[in-house]
């Protein structure tokens, strides 16, 4: 679900969000319209705006933990986490994480990959929200929503800056609603 | 420099951060006891301490840039240029930023590593904060200082949440300061 069909058609921060988000062609390969959020994070207002309309969704959900996937999930995530009371725990690669580990594998494009969360970091019956830049296949997310709801806490929503047309209207990844600001931008539209 | 050596003696808030980052003995390897930050972001008063004290540090010193290091500056980073009004610029491992970058090499204890930064991210004499988890050997934030400095921009300070005895004093770092929350937390068995 798209921010402008809940609530935000029209607001002109979402605008602000999507044009100070850079697109680079051919990243990491061709035929890839990088969605580049560093540009966002350099303009101090547009990133604003991003925090602030997560947390007035989320002030009020009684969310107790926010998960962030590394590594640009941790650009958004612990701000608000911090500005909602909630605790904030990175789901990281493999090795990453020092305590005891649950692990989940994931489809890359080729190949698998893991993401780890520790033991012990989310409790049972928490309400907890995944966040992450962008969303695409939902691969990531759903190895995500795999590793809290095996610590048998509640993931509530899922929430990505950026996600493809594809999630518009009821779509949900493993059951799971999914928040999205705005879609992909396109090459012209930042200078 | 340590903040209790520069005002901060004393400060119930600092006492509150240490005991919540846990000590990991023998990680990566033996003999190391790792210093885990991420006990500190379970407890919402306690890391929000560590971004107030920073935000209270420089939101008065025009710092316009916020750089942290993949990936637990990540963390820090952002909460602290968005409550100052700067911008926040990540400092990546090889390959990870798009567009045109500039890198900076670095030792490990074996081998080498680098640091790359986006050349459109920073302004000509831009006034610049690096922040990390953790400083050992400086090695990290030196890179961090020296991409800062060829693109033009002016380090102010680096800042770490926790770091070494020696950093304590006048230490700097390529000439530039450093401020530390806190020294390393000491491995308690009971706590296991």
């Amino acid at each position: 679900m798209f921010a402008a069909e809940n609530g935000l058609k029209g607001d002109p921060r979402l605008e602000a969000i999507s044009a100070a988000i850079r697109v680079v062609p051919d990243f990491p390969k061709k035929g890839i319209m990088f969605q580049d959020i560093t540009t966002l994070l350099l303009d101090h207002k547009a990133f604003k705006h991003t925090i602030d309309i997560f947390v007035d969704r989320y002030k009020d959900m009684q969310i107790s933990v926010v998960a962030g996937v590394e590594a640009r999930g941790f650009m958004f995530g612990p701000s608000i986490a911090l500005a909602i009371g909630a605790k904030f725990i990175p789901l990281r690669k493999p090795g990453k994480l020092p305590g005891k580990v649950i692990s989940e594998s994931y489809e890359l494009e080729y190949g698998h990959d893991r993401l780890e969360m520790h033991i012990g970091a989310v409790e049972p019956r928490e309400r907890v929200i995944i966040i992450d830049d962008l969303v695409a296949t939902g691969g990531t997310l759903s190895a995500a929503i795999s590793l809290i709801e095996s610590q048998e806490a509640e993931v509530v929503e899922c929430a990505c800056v950026i996600g493809l047309p594809e999630v518009k209207g009821q779509h949900k990844l493993k059951g799971k609603p999914l928040y999205v600001l705005v879609e992909p931008s396109g090459l012209d539209e930042f200078c | 420099m340590f903040a209790v050596e520069n005002g901060l003696q004393g400060d119930p808030r600092l006492q509150a951060i240490s005991d919540a980052i846990r000590v990991i003995p023998h990680f990566p390897k033996t003999g190391i006891m790792f210093q885990d930050i991420t006990t500190l972001l379970l407890d919402p008063v306690a890391f929000k301490h560590v971004v107030d004290i920073f935000v209270a540090r420089y939101k008065h010193m025009n710092i316009s840039l916020v750089a942290g290091v993949e990936a637990r500056g990540f963390i820090f980073g952002p909460p602290i240029a968005l409550a100052i009004g700067a911008k926040f610029v990540p400092l990546r491992k090889p390959g990870k930023l798009p567009g045109r970058v500039i890198s900076e090499e670095y030792e490990l204890e074996y081998g080498s590593d680098r640091l790359e930064m986006s050349v459109e991210a920073v302004q000509s004499r831009e006034r610049a904060l690096v922040i990390d988890d953790l400083v050992a050997t400086g090695g990290t934030l030196s890179a961090s200082i020296n991409l800062l400095e060829r693109a033009g921009a002016e380090v102010v300070e680096c800042a770490c949440v926790v770091g070494l005895p020696k950093f304590k004093g006048q230490c700097r770092l390529k000439g530039k300061p450093l401020y530390v929350l806190v020294e390393p937390s000491q491995f308690d068995e009971l706590t296991l």
